[in-house]
């Protein structure tokens, strides 16, 4: 009666191995400067935006496969997407005030 | 003991158990998503003060011990798979193997909140508490305080939460035993899996963000 998809343990150790693989990367690279193997004019944001990418991609990892969302509900994968979309609203706008500031000589700022 | 007690009925106002544990998990992930926003406060300060104090900020992070860090992030990630099997476990209505599994993750649970305190200890030592003693090497501006004033912050809300869901899985692990899981009903293990996973995927950004910053310059 019950409907539960039940994932093999060869799954979740493989995402397992991976995530282990990120991790090990992520600390390898961080003691790399990256902008100085590349061309052109790259700055030391590239390390920054190395690391959250590694980040993010092990996040998804353990959201679709340890937390099940790849064969959740589709009302899960709504109020998956709908929590990020707000933290991004809330990222945004609070960075778009505190970075904008000084671009204006208001007095006060 | 085990005749005694029986799986947790199916809740009256439930048509089935598939609907009783949609509505579990659904639950569950909204409350996930609330606690998404409280920790996005703490990384969108972190984020504001980072742009305003680069430089404290990479002093800062080469104070944290990496293989520490390194360590209990493997720790951490491998509590949730251990979670995770926890979960399985139930799912296929084993009442041993899921009490095992969860008590598995507690033992790399604590493991984590142990190492943790010895690298606080260690901050303590080396008068990086903010305050009235912090000193950090190659600077003398109040403002390097910052980076450890969000370290502790970060940090400790995090811990804060370990400790909660060690309680929760120590609540459970009897359940497990008493045999009140059933593959139908492990709502429970269920939602306190999502909840562990939840606080992994915090730990996931919390130690590129502080531990790994600035490092290739040193």
């Amino acid at each position: 009666m019950s409907t539960v998809h039940v994932t093999p343990v060869r799954t979740y150790l493989l995402v397992f191995f991976a995530l282990m693989v990120l991790t090990l990367l992520t600390v390898g690279v961080a003691h790399v400067n990256i902008a100085h193997h590349l061309p052109g004019q790259m700055t030391d944001a590239i390390n920054d935006a190395v690391a959250m990418a590694i980040a993010v991609t092990k996040a998804t990892l353990v959201i679709l496969f340890f937390m099940g969302v790849w064969h959740s509900a589709r009302l899960n994968k709504v109020i998956v997407w709908s929590a990020l979309f707000f933290l991004a609203v809330l990222f945004a706008f609070i960075l778009v005030d505190y970075f904008s500031r000084g671009w204006l000589g208001v007095p006060g700022k | 003991m085990a005749s005694e007690t029986r799986p947790a009925p199916l809740a009256h106002h439930f048509d089935d158990y598939d609907q009783q544990r949609e509505a579990a998990t659904l639950g569950m992930w909204l409350f996930i998503a609330q606690e998404l926003m409280f920790f996005g406060g703490l990384f969108l300060t972190y984020t504001v003060y980072r742009w305003k104090y680069p430089l404290f900020f990479a002093l800062g992070s080469n104070q944290l011990d990496i293989p520490l860090g390194l360590l209990n992030t493997i720790v951490l990630i491998g509590s949730s798979l251990t979670m995770v099997l926890a979960v399985r476990s139930a799912q296929l209505g084993r009442g041993r193997q899921i009490a095992g599994w969860l008590a598995a993750t507690m033992t790399l649970g604590t493991a984590f909140l142990v190492i943790k305190g010895f690298e606080y200890h260690h901050k303590w030592v080396h008068h990086l508490i903010p305050g009235k003693g912090f000193h950090l090497a190659g600077t003398d501006d109040p403002a390097a305080q910052t980076f450890f004033v969000l370290y502790f912050c970060m940090t400790g809300l995090h811990a804060l939460h370990m400790i909660v869901g060690l309680g929760l899985l120590a609540f459970l692990v009897p359940k497990a035993l008493r045999g009140e899981f059933s593959a139908e009903n492990h709502n429970w293990v269920e939602g306190v899996g999502l909840y562990w996973h939840f606080v992994d995927i915090i730990w996931i950004f919390l130690f590129p963000l502080l531990y790994l910053l600035g490092r290739h310059h040193a």
